[in-house]
């Protein structure tokens, strides 16, 4: 009987504390809101870009007197998306970017009120093929990679047109590789990895056969259907967006390649080795000057509207645009980030302090 | 004749019966045994990834706090720009002090916690008179060396494989056979909000996010759901529309969570531009994803009470609101709040619409507030398991633990409420 009075009262003050609640939560909404200031710093984008972006945050709201700024993992495009839908505290400050922003973005960033963007490029990342320390390194060109990868590739007769990949081992494409089952790990198509890599090796391969090569000015289409699209037959692994994942499969099974950025290469060393492409091997130091090839430059998109708005904004840029966190012993180079040559990163510093306006017509 | 026909025939196909029982029980042992096999392997491979990271490693170190290096310690805001870095740098290189070239000064720094220096600050902090003094402070060390005495890094690799050179190694056996370095227990990881350090990063600010999260949905889900399920089973009539408004309910209730989010996105975000990753948002898409179980298992416990409760309340004169808030809800009550235990179960371990209004994003201060910026427990886990550092191997599974241990408390309460309080006729 006391367990039934217990629960009578209960569920009748439960019953209208939550009716006013939820009465007072709409109204508090609806104008409280609304209009009420930020005061930290909103970033969204990229996943490439995230590690990076987010161990400068962290030192900034250590040592800067500001509160954390807060990164979101979005993806570029989506990241622009947010970054570009208008002035206001309810949008992004900060849009990271593991490629350009497109021109299409910027066009769209104007029509909303967004007209004056800084760009600022923080440093290159490495996109690298490895495998497992257990089996022998493999030295492999782009052209062969395209021929591992494409769903349909040049006839191997030789004449001008496409055919199903017929290739299952690495011996099939070169004599000189190894009579080992492809097998290579990668990223979905919804990643920014994913879109570099099929632009530095699938279209840089592809073109090596001249007849492609004259397609790209001819038929554009027929072109990016040749070198975009992925074969589908087992032996590219789509392995989600996890690298991490990636890892630990190349470490089970040793004849398995795997495509990720260069920070996982960095942190794994003891497990797995990258793959030379075209000779070169991918290290800190062949990346930085630009040996290896397959690199892509890292940026960030600032809303100027918002600086002096939000508070912090410049010293985020400040500390950003240091040498202690993008120099070449920065505490950003620890986390995988390959700096940029001395004179860019003047360059770039000084777009920082002047807070240099990009204009669509450069993209 | 016939009956003797009858027995034959029954007793031939006897054996094949039996057999096909027997055949039938064994499926049903190796369908649970499986499971249970499954069960054992996640729960084996997350313990086994995860318990080192309840402790970790620290280095003492005797830190004399130098006024001159210091500078100014006057007041909190001086103090918080005080140059602490150099003390602890200092006090490492007073116990090598065979270690004098610039890179290996560095090499040697890069042992301890780049977290290390605001260790000592909040030491100062809390106790201003230590100035002049000389302490002994225990400081958590890199990442690196936790993996190395964790055995996460194999110290017979070749130099150049190690994240740990040759040096670091033979500093890190000189702290070890000094009794400098040990592993303790991680208070920081429960403490603290996240961070890109392995060695600094936390779960509290994960748990606070949760919790807000988790205030919001109930409050709103479990009245709102109670009420709708007492009108449905209770009052309204019978017909058309609450034929469809029940089908949708049930439909609500298989949706994928995602599209909770996209409708969060576009209601609760862009339409009452409320702001972005915030426990209160997620907290009302989390209630429009639980509601459908609450009212679907409300009803169920509504309907479970027998009619002679609600035909013995009204015969002895009592209206029908009274009939429903005096007998029947208190007996349906208990099955009412499992229900609503397991929904919330359900949302916290829920990601995909936190995805969608921005909840699964870096955040370093620990939430104070339903409209701080927040992440949640499952969030925390994605995040971390997709950090390229080895540290946060362990953190992740750590962190799956405890939302683990979450989830088996709200669903062993709901186990004990249902035990206790429930009624069967």
């Amino acid at each position: 009987m006391k367990g039934k009075m217990f629960f009578k009262s209960l569920s009748i003050t439960g019953l209208s504390v939550a009716a006013a609640l939820t009465i007072g939560s709409l109204a508090f909404n609806s104008n409280a809101l609304a209009g009420s200031a930020r005061d930290y710093i909103s970033v969204v984008g990229s996943s490439t870009v995230y590690p990076f972006s987010t161990v400068v945050a962290e030192q900034f709201g250590k040592t800067a007197g500001f509160k954390t700024p807060k990164i979101e993992s979005t993806g570029t495009g989506g990241g622009m998306k947010l970054f570009c839908s208008g002035v206001g505290v309810q949008h992004p400050d900060i849009a990271n970017a593991s490629r350009r922003m497109k021109k299409s973005e910027c066009e769209m960033c104007d029509k909303n009120g967004v007209t004056d963007i800084l760009e600022v490029k923080i440093g290159y990342d490495g996109i690298v093929l490895a495998n497992s320390k257990k089996s022998a390194p493999m030295n492999i060109t782009r052209k062969e990679l395209f021929l591992a990868l494409a769903a349909s590739v040049p006839e191997p007769g030789g004449a001008e047109s496409v055919v199903p990949n017929p290739y299952k081992t690495w011996k099939d494409i070169n004599p000189a590789l190894p009579a080992v089952k492809i097998e290579i790990l990668g990223p979905p198509p919804t990643s920014g990895t994913r879109d570099a890599f099929v632009e530095l090796v699938m279209e840089t391969g592809g073109s090596q056969f001249p007849w492609i090569k004259a397609l790209e000015k001819s038929d554009k289409d027929k072109f990016k259907s040749i070198c975009h699209t992925i074969r589908e037959d087992g032996a590219y692994i789509e392995a989600g967006e996890n690298d991490n994942l990636i890892v630990q499969k190349l470490d089970a099974n040793p004849n398995a390649f795997g495509i990720f950025g260069f920070s996982f290469l960095d942190q794994n060393g003891d497990k797995i080795q990258g793959t030379p492409v075209e000779g070169i091997v991918p290290t800190f130091e062949a990346i930085a000057d630009g040996k290896y090839s397959v690199s892509r430059p890292l940026y960030f998109y600032v809303k100027k509207a918002h600086v002096g708005v939000i508070p912090g904004m410049k010293e985020f840029l400040k500390e950003f645009s240091s040498d202690k966190a993008w120099g070449n012993d920065g505490y950003l180079s620890e986390k995988g980030l390959i700096p940029m040559p001395d004179d860019e990163k003047k360059a770039f510093n000084t777009d920082v302090q002047t807070l240099k306006s990009l204009s669509c017509g450069d993209l | 004749m016939s009956e003797t026909s009858n027995i034959d025939i029954v007793k031939k196909g006897l054996g094949k019966r039996y057999r096909a029982e027997k055949r039938f029980r064994i499926y049903g042992i190796c369908a649970i045994a499986s499971s249970l096999i499954f069960l054992a392997f996640l729960f084996i491979s997350i313990g086994s990834n995860g318990y080192t990271a309840f402790q970790q490693t620290f280095i003492r170190l005797t830190v004399h706090f130098d006024p001159e290096i210091l500078g100014d310690t006057t007041n909190r805001e001086s103090i918080a720009s005080a140059n602490f870095p150099s003390i602890v740098k200092q006090s490492l290189s007073m116990m090598f002090p065979e270690v004098t070239s610039r890179s290996d000064k560095r090499l040697l720094n890069a042992l301890i916690s780049s977290g290390a220096s605001y260790n000592v600050r909040d030491i100062v902090i809390e106790n201003p008179n230590c100035i002049g003094k000389t302490m002994q402070v225990w400081v958590p060390a890199d990442d690196d060396v936790d993996m190395l005495i964790k055995g996460h890094i194999n110290r017979e690799a070749q130099e150049g494989e190690r994240r740990l050179n040759d040096k670091q190694l033979g500093w890190i056996e000189q702290l070890e056979k000094d009794g400098n370095l040990k592993k303790r227990f991680n208070m920081t990881f429960f403490t603290a909000g996240d961070s890109r350090e392995p060695e600094l990063a936390g779960i509290w600010g994960a748990v606070s996010g949760s919790f807000f999260t988790m205030i919001v949905t109930l409050v709103l889900s479990f009245p709102i759901g109670v009420a709708a399920a007492i009108y449905l089973e209770e009052f309204a009539k019978k017909n058309r529309w609450t034929d469809i408004i029940e089908v949708n309910i049930n439909n609500l209730a298989a949706v994928p969570s995602i599209v909770f989010g996209l409708l969060g996105l576009a209601v609760f975000l862009n339409f009452f531009g409320m702001p972005r990753s915030a426990p209160l948002v997620g907290g009302l898409v989390m209630t429009l994803m639980t509601l459908p179980v609450i009212i679907i298992a409300s009803r169920a416990a509504l309907k479970s009470v027998p009619p002679s409760i609600r035909e013995a309340a009204l015969g002895v004169g009592a209206s029908q609101v009274q009939m429903v808030f005096h007998h029947v809800l208190p007996l349906a009550l208990p099955g009412m709040l499992t229900g609503a235990i397991i929904g919330m179960a359900r949302a916290l371990g829920e990601t995909a619409p936190l995805l969608m209004i921005g909840m699964v994003a870096f955040i370093v201060d620990i939430p104070s507030g339903f409209t701080d910026p927040s992440t949640a427990l499952p969030v925390q886990i994605f995040l971390w398991a997709d950090s390229p550092e080895r540290g946060f191997l362990e953190k992740t599974s750590a962190a799956i633990m405890v939302l683990l241990t979450f989830l088996i408390a709200m669903n062993a309460l709901a186990v004990i409420l249902r035990k206790k309080f429930e009624k069967r006729w």
